[in-house]
C-alpha cells in the first residue's frame, strides 16, 4: 500500500518532544552580543531628537544606533502585485523624522548580555511631538508626509453590467460589515541571530522562516552584497501563520551590526514588542450590497471596502486587499461585480497576512451576506446558498476577476455535494428541531453556516533535488520552508510514494538557502501542492534513473523492475535477484562505468513543477452556539468542518491543520482583538490583554475531510490544507449568533463581544 | 547588584551556576545549564511555555528567579525520556499528533506530567481546566486532551 | 522582558525580614512572596524594585490552621493549598470552590493567599472572600504587630492599609457557622482570567426559612470589593424567592459604579449576584 494517503506519524516529532528543538532562540555562537530595540512610544508624533549617549555610558553596552547611522539602507521592499506606486509607504528600519505607531523601531542598542541591553534601550532619549493619530481607515485620509496623503491606493475590480444588475433587482441587500484587528500571534516570538564569518566572506541569519530566498535576495540588495554571499537558515519554527519569516527591522539591523560590529549578533523578540511589532492583520470594514431576484439569486455584488494597513506597506504590498476584492466571490455564481478597496494607512502596527488572508473577511462579509439575503427573501438559509453555488458541471470556473496576479479558474469543487455531506454529518436537521425546542423553553440557542472557496498553491515554480545515498538514504533538498506544519513528513510521504522507499529513510532539507538556489517558502497553503507536485516528480525520475541503472547491473529490461521498500527487484520474482538503491548509487558515483553514460554523476535528480493557477479547496464550517442571556458570552456547543482538499497526503495531519486552524478562527470570532486608545496607545500588550483561546473555550469539533474534487491542476490532485479550518469560523459563529438573536441581522462585527450580544438580547426584547 | 553562585538540581544533576538576582530560574536553565527545552512565550506567566516542575509542582519557571529555586528538585522536558526511548507521555504526544510546531509541547508535557502524578483518574473537565493553564497556537488541543487521556487510562 | 537590577534578600526569619524592610522599604524595597504578580510586572518593567525582600524561606510564615474559631492563614500559604478544605464546614468548601478561579493550577502552586491581598488587584478574588467574611489581616513591621478589618485593609486600586515596612504576616478567617449557606459566581472572559464580575453571598436561614445576616459582596467591578448594604437589607428578615432574589440582583445592579464599561458591568453584576443567591439557596 502506497504510504500517500496514510496518516503515518510525524518525523518530526523526536526532537520537539526531547526538548531538542532548534528554535531561534536555542542558537547561540560564540562571542555573540545581544540587540535590543528602543520603540516610539506615541501612535503619531514628529521624531525631534534621539540621543544614544546615556546608553553607551552603560558598561556592556558596544555600540547604540538611531536613524542616522543606518541612514543608507533603504526601506525594506515588498513583494509585487499588479498594484503600483506604494514604494514610498514602505517602513524605514528606524523611523526617520516621524514615528507612525507605538513600537516602531527608533533605535537599537548593542549589549553583551540581553538584559544590560534592556537596560540600556531604556537610557535612551527619544523626543517626540505627539501629532494627531488616525486610527479609522474609513474616516478621511490625512496626510502621510508632506506631498502623500494616507491613501496609497485604491484596489479596483469590475466585470459584469452592474448598474443595470442594481436597477433591476427585485430587491437591493445592503450591510456595514467590520472585522477586527488580530494575527496570528505564534507561541514563539520572532528572532533573528546574524553571523559574519569572515573566513568565507558569507553572512548568515539564522532564526529564520518562511521565504528564506526572496529574504536573502533582498538582504543582500539592502546591504549591497551578492546574493551567494548571503545564507539564511530555518531551524525549528514555532509557528507561522504568515507573520513569522517577512522582512521586518530587526532582520535587517542584526546583519548590519553583523557586519559592522565584527561579532554574532541576536535579537530575540520578547511578547510585548511582539504584539505591536509584529505584522497585525484583518481589519477592514465592508460596504457591500447585492441586488438579488424574486427567487434569491444574486445578480450583482458591489464591494466597498476599507482595508487598514497600519502605518507601513510591509512585505505583502497591497496583497490581502487584493485578496479581499478578488476572492470575495466564494462558491456562488455571480453576474456582476465590483471590488472597490480602499487601502489605507494609519497610526497602527502594519499589517499583513494571516491565515486564511482576505478569505476569513471575506466569507465573513459574503456569508453575512447571503444571510440577509435568506431573510429579505424569506428563503431558508441554506436553500439561498444551494441557488446561488456554481455547480460541479462549469467546473472549471473561471471568473472574469484575478487575485495575485492570476485570473481566479475554479479548478475543481462540488459545493453542493459537500454541502449536503456536511449538513447529513451534523445532524442539521434534528439539530434545527431541537434548537427550536430549546427556544421554546426559553433558551437563545442558534445554528449557523459558512460556505466558502480556499485558495492554494501560488505559482508559478518549485523545484526540489532528491538524492540517494550509498546507504540507501534519500535526502530531498526543497526550496520550501517549514513553519511547523508537518512539511517533512508530508513531502518525505509524497518522496517515498514515487520512489519506493520507506518514508522514514527520507529526510527533508528544507529553509536554507545555501542548499538550493531557488526557492518559494511556505507560505499561501502552497507547499503541498507545488512542492509536492515537484517532489512528486522528482521520486518519479529517480526511479526511472535507478531501474534504468539496475537494469545494467541485474541484465533485465527496465519495465520487468520494481523498486519496493528501497530494492529494486523484478516484478515476477521478487524473491530474485535486487539491489538496493544504496547499490545503485554507489554504481553511480563519480568514475564508475555507468556515471559516465550519464551528464552527472550520482543517483540524483532535480525536477521543476510549474503552474500559472491556484488550486481552489472548499469547504463548510457549521455551528451551533448558546448564549448565556445573563452574561452575554457564546458558548460554541458544536461545530463541524468540512474541507475537500483534493487529496489527503496525510489524513492526519490535514485533521491537525483544520483543528489548530479552527481554533485559531475561533479566536478572531470571539475572543482576539488588537485594541487601540484614542491616542493610538495600543491596549492589547500582553497575553492577559489579548486573549486567544484556551482548551476550556474550544468546542466539541468535528471534521469532515473529502477527497471529491482532486485538482487537475497538479500530479497528486492536492490542494493546500492549511487554512480551511480558519477561513469561515468567524462567518459561520456569527451566522449562529444571529439566528440565537433571532435572525435580525444584529452581528455586523468581529469579534463578538459579549457586551454587544447583551446589547442585541435587550433590542429583541424591547 | 551582586551575583550569585548557586547550584540548581536539574533532572538529578547538579549544576554550579553564578547568576544576578534578576536571572529567572527559565532563563538560568536556557543560559546558564545548557537546557534549551524549557521555552518562554510570554514572560509574564500566561502561556505556560515555561512550566517546569519544583519538587513535583508545575511552575512557571518565567515567574520564579533562580535564586529561589536553589535545594528543589527541578524536572524538566530533558529529563523524560530515558536513553532513546520516549516516556509514555511522550509517545502518546506522537501517536496522537498532539504537537505540530512543538513550541508549546514541553509546557504541555511538564503540565501533563504533573497532573497525572496527581491524579491519574481525573474526570475530563478536570484534565481540560487543568491544561486550560497553557496556549498552544497550533493544534487546537484536542489531540493533547487525547494523549493525556491516553496516558491516564493505561496507568489506572 | 528582563527585570531591572535589584538585590534579592532572603531572611530566614520575622525579625530579620522587619528590620530588612525597614531599612529597604525608603528604597522602594519590596516584599516578594509567590511572585506571580509582581515578577510579571517586573518583567514587564511596570515596577523597578531596587530591592526583593524574599519571604519564602522565613520560618513560621507557613501556618494553616483553625484555631479558636479562626482560620489563620501564614504569608507564604499558596492558592494551592485550599483545594482541598482547608477548614471544617462551610469555609472550607467555599474557599475550595472559590480558588477554582484564581488563575491556573501552575500559578496557584506559587502565588499566595496574602500576596493577592497586597496585591490588591479589583478583579482578583481573596479580597473579595477577605472582605466579605470580615477577615483580619495582621501587619507586622519593628513596630510590632498591627491588626486591621479587611473593609481597612483593601484602601482602593493596588492600594492597601500596609506601611511600606510592613508586611502581612498573615490573615484569619471567622469560622462560618455550619448552616451558613453560600454562592459564589464569576464572570470572566476565558477560564482563568481576571473577574469582569463576581459576587459573593452568604447568608443564613432562621426556623421560619427568613434569611438572617445575608452578607453579598461583589467585586471586580468596582476599584474595591465591597459588601452592598443596600442589597442585604434588602434581603435580610425576606423568605427566599425567584422574586426577592430579582429584586436583590436588581438593587446590585444599581448599587455599583463600574470603573468602566458601566452599563455592562452592571448588568454582570446583576447576573452574578442573582445566580450566587440563588446558588446560596434553592429559592
Ligand atoms: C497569568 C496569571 C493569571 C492570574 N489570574 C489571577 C486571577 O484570576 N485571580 C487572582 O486573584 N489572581 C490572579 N493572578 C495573580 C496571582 O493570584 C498572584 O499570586 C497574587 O495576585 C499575588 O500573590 P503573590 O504571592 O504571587 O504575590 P507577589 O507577586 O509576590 O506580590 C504581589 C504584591 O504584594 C506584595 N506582597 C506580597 N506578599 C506580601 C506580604 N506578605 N506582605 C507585604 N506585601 C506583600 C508584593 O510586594 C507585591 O507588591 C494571576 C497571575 C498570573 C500570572
Ligand atoms: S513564558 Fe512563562 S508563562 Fe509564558
Ligand atoms: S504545537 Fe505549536 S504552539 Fe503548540
Amino acid at each position: 500500500m502506497s504510504v500517500f494517503g496514510q496518516s503515518v506519524m510525524r518525523l518530526e516529532d523526536a526532537p520537539l518532544l526531547r526538548g531538542e528543538g532548534a528554535f531561534a532562540a536555542d542558537i547561540d555562537f560564540p562571542r555573540q552580543i545581544h540587540m535590543r530595540v528602543v520603540r516610539a512610544e506615541m501612535a503619531h508624533a514628529r521624531l525631534v531628537s534621539v540621543d544614544v549617549t546615556p546608553a553607551l555610558d552603560l558598561p556592556g553596552v558596544i555600540a547604540a544606533w538611531s536613524a542616522a547611522d543606518v541612514a543608507e539602507v533603504p526601506p525594506i521592499p515588498f513583494r509585487a502585485t499588479k498594484v503600483r506606486g506604494l514604494e514610498p509607504y514602505c517602513q524605514p528600519i528606524l523611523a526617520q523624522g516621524r514615528v507612525r505607531y507605538v513600537g516602531e523601531p527608533v533605535a537599537v542598542i548593542f549589549a553583551e548580555d540581553a538584559a544590560v541591553a534592556e537596560d540600556a534601550a531604556d537610557l535612551v532619549l527619544v523626543e517626540l511631538e505627539e501629532l494627531p493619530a488616525l486610527l479609522d481607515a474609513a474616516a478621511e485620509p490625512t496626510d502621510f508626509d508632506a506631498t502623500r496623503n494616507t491613501e496609497p491606493t485604491i484596489v479596483r475590480k469590475s466585470y459584469g453590467e452592474l448598474d443595470a444588475a442594481f436597477r433591476d433587482a427585485h430587491v437591493v441587500v445592503a450591510l456595514d460589515l467590520a472585522i477586527g484587528r488580530h494575527s496570528g500571534v505564534p507561541m514563539e516570538t520572532r528572532g533573528a541571530i546574524a553571523r559574519y564569518d569572515a573566513a568565507q566572506d558569507v553572512l548568515e541569519l539564522h532564526g529564520t522562516a518562511k521565504k528564506q530566498h526572496w529574504n536573502r535576495d533582498e538582504i543582500a540588495r539592502l546591504l549591497g552584497r551578492a546574493p551567494s554571499s548571503v545564507h539564511l537558515f530555518e531551524g525549528h519554527v514555532g509557528g507561522g501563520f504568515g507573520v513569522r519569516g517577512e522582512l521586518y527591522p530587526e532582520d535587517l539591523l542584526v546583519c548590519l551590526a553583523a557586519l559592522r560590529l565584527r561579532r554574532p549578533v541576536k535579537w530575540i523578540e520578547d511578547r510585548r514588542e511582539h504584539l505591536v511589532a509584529t505584522n497585525h492583520s484583518r481589519e477592514q470594514r465592508h460596504r457591500i450590497r447585492a441586488a438579488v431576484d424574486a427567487e434569491g439569486r444574486i445578480l450583482a455584488i458591489d464591494n466597498v471596502f476599507f482595508h487598514d494597513q497600519g502605518a507601513y506597506i510591509r512585505t505583502h504590498g497591497a496583497r490581502v486587499a487584493d485578496m479581499s476584492a478578488g476572492l470575495l466571490l466564494g462558491p456562488y455564481r455571480v453576474p456582476a461585480y465590483r471590488a472597490t478597496g480602499h487601502f489605507r494607512l494609519t497610526n497602527k502596527t502594519p499589517a499583513a497576512t494571516y491565515r486564511s488572508p482576505g478569505r476569513f473577511e471575506g466569507s465573513f462579509v459574503r456569508e453575512r451576506l447571503m444571510d440577509a439575503i435568506a431573510a429579505r427573501c424569506g428563503l431558508d438559509r441554506v436553500e439561498v446558498r444551494r441557488r446561488n453555488f456554481v455547480d460541479v458541471s462549469e467546473m472549471p470556473y473561471a471568473r472574469p476577476l484575478d487575485a495575485l496576479g492570476t485570473d481566479v479558474v475554479l479548478d475543481s469543487g462540488d459545493y453542493a455535494l459537500l454541502l449536503d455531506k456536511a449538513l447529513a454529518r451534523f445532524g442539521w436537521d434534528a439539530r434545527v428541531a431541537d434548537v427550536a425546542r430549546r427556544r421554546a423553553a426559553g433558551e437563545s440557542v442558534g445554528l449557523g453556516l459558512g460556505v466558502f472557496v480556499e485558495k492554494s498553491g501560488l505559482g508559478p515554480s518549485d523545484g526540489v533535488r532528491m538524492t540517494v545515498d550509498a546507504t540507501g538514504a534519500v535526502e530531498l533538498v526543497t526550496g520550501a520552508a517549514s513553519v511547523g506544519q508537518g512539511v517533512e513528513t508530508a513531502l518525505a510521504q509524497i518522496a517515498a510514494a514515487a520512489l519506493g522507499v520507506d518514508y522514514r529513510r527520507v529526510r527533508v532539507v528544507r529553509g536554507r538557502t545555501d542548499r538550493i538556489e531557488f526557492g518559494s517558502g511556505a507560505h499561501a497553503s502552497r507547499v503541498t501542492v507545488m512542492s509536492g507536485s515537484a517532489t512528486h516528480q522528482a521520486g518519479l525520475a529517480l526511479a526511472a534513473l535507478a531501474k534504468q541503472t539496475a537494469a545494467a547491473l541485474l541484465q533485465t529490461p527496465e519495465d520487468a523492475l520494481e523498486i519496493v521498500d528501497g530494492v529494486v527487484r523484478r516484478v515476477d520474482t521478487p524473491e530474485g535477484a535486487s539491489v538496493t538503491l544504496g547499490e545503485v548509487a554507489r554504481a553511480l558515483a563519480p568514475g564508475t562505468k555507468l556515471s559516465r553514460d550519464r551528464a552527472t554523476p550520482g543517483l540524483t535528480v532535480e525536477s521543476w513543477f510549474h503552474s500559472d493557477h491556484m488550486a481552489y479547496p472548499y469547504g463548510v464550517h457549521l455551528a451551533q452556539v448558546a448564549l448565556d442571556r445573563g452574561t452575554g458570552q457564546v458558548k460554541v456547543e458544536h461545530y463541524l468542518v468540512g474541507y475537500d482538499v483534493g487529496r489527503a497526503v496525510n489524513p492526519m495531519l490535514v485533521e491537525g491543520q483544520i483543528a489548530g486552524g479552527f481554533a485559531q478562527g475561533l479566536g478572531g470570532a470571539l475572543y482576539e482583538e488588537f485594541r487601540y486608545d484614542e491616542r493610538g496607545q495600543p491596549l492589547s500588550t500582553t497575553f492577559a490583554d489579548y486573549l486567544m483561546p484556551t482548551i476550556a473555550e474550544m468546542p466539541p469539533l468535528d471534521i469532515l475531510v473529502t477527497e471529491d474534487a482532486p485538482s487537475p491542476l497538479n500530479p497528486i490532485g492536492v490542494k493546500g490544507a492549511g487554512e480551511g479550518g480558519t477561513n469561515a469560523v468567524g462567518a459561520a459563529i456569527a451566522s449562529a449568533v444571529d439566528d440565537a438573536l433571532g435572525g435580525r441581522g444584529q452581528v455586523t462585527q468581529l469579534p463578538i463581544m459579549p457586551r454587544d450580544v447583551l446589547r442585541f438580547l435587550a433590542e429583541g426584547a424591547a | 547588584m551582586k551575583d550569585h553562585a548557586l547550584t540548581l538540581t536539574v533532572n538529578g544533576a547538579a549544576h554550579r551556576i553564578t547568576v544576578p538576582a534578576r536571572r529567572s530560574l527559565a532563563d538560568a536553565l536556557r543560559e546558564d545549564c545548557g537546557l534549551t527545552g524549557t521555552h518562554l512565550g510570554c514572560e509574564h506567566g500566561v502561556c505556560g511555555a515555561c512550566t517546569v516542575l519544583v519538587d513535583g509542582a508545575p511552575i512557571r519557571a518565567c515567574l520564579m528567579l533562580a535564586v529561589q529555586a536553589e535545594g528543589a528538585e527541578i524536572r524538566t522536558v530533558e529529563g523524560l525520556a530515558s536513553g532513546g526511548t520516549l516516556n509514555p507521555l511522550q509517545q502518546a504526544f506522537t501517536d496522537h499528533h498532539a504537537l505540530q510546531c512543538g513550541f508549546c509541547t514541553p509546557g504541555f508535557l511538564m503540565l501533563a506530567t504533573a497532573m497525572l502524578e496527581e491524579n491519574p483518574a481525573m474526570e475530563e473537565a478536570e484534565m481540560v481546566d487543568r491544561l486550560s493553564a497553557n496556549l498552544c497556537r497550533c493544534t487546537g488541543y484536542t489531540n493533547i486532551l487525547r494523549a493525556v487521556q491516553a496516558v491516564a487510562a493505561a496507568r489506572r | 522582558m528582563k527585570p531591572a537590577p535589584f538585590d534579592w534578600h532572603a531572611p530566614t526569619t520575622l525579625a530579620e525580614a522587619a528590620s530588612l524592610l525597614a531599612r529597604l522599604a525608603p528604597e522602594d524595597g519590596r516584599v516578594l512572596a509567590g511572585g506571580q504578580s509582581l515578577l510579571p510586572a517586573m518583567a514587564l518593567r511596570v515596577a523597578r524594585p531596587p530591592h526583593l525582600v524574599d519571604i519564602n524561606r522565613v520560618a513560621g510564615l507557613d501556618v494553616l490552621a483553625v484555631e479558636g474559631g479562626l482560620l489563620r492563614i501564614g504569608a507564604v500559604v499558596r492558592h494551592v493549598a485550599f483545594e482541598k478544605p482547608v477548614a471544617p464546614g462551610p469555609l472550607g468548601a467555599l474557599l475550595a470552590e472559590v480558588v477554582r478561579h484564581i488563575a491556573h493550577w501552575p500559578i496557584r502552586q506559587r502565588g499566595t493567599f496574602c500576596g493577592s491581598l497586597c496585591h490588591a488587584d479589583p478583579a482578583a478574588e481573596w479580597p473579595l472572600v477577605a472582605v466579605v467574611l470580615e477577615a483580619v489581616m495582621l501587619a507586622h513591621s519593628l513596630r510590632g504587630d498591627r491588626r486591621i478589618a479587611a473593609v481597612d485593609f483593601l484602601r482602593g486600586l493596588l492600594d492597601t492599609a500596609l506601611a511600606p515596612d510592613e508586611l502581612l504576616r498573615g490573615v484569619e478567617i471567622p469560622l462560618l457557622p455550619q448552616d451558613a449557606c453560600w454562592g459564589f459566581v464569576e464572570v470572566s472572559r476565558r477560564a482563568g482570567d481576571f473577574a469582569q464580575a463576581m459576587a459573593l453571598v452568604v447568608l443564613r436561614l432562621d426556623a421560619q426559612g427568613r434569611i438572617v445576616t445575608p452578607r453579598v459582596g461583589i467585586g471586580g467591578v468596582e476599584a474595591v470589593p465591597r459588601r452592598l448594604a443596600v442589597v442585604e437589607a434588602v434581603l435580610e428578615g425576606q423568605t427566599p424567592s425567584a422574586a426577592l432574589f430579582a429584586a436583590a440582583a436588581e438593587a446590585a445592579a444599581g448599587a455599583v459604579d463600574p470603573m468602566e464599561d458601566a452599563a455592562y458591568r452592571r448588568a454582570l453584576t446583576r447576573t452574578v449576584t442573582l445566580r450566587a443567591l440563588h446558588q446560596a439557596c434553592p429559592a
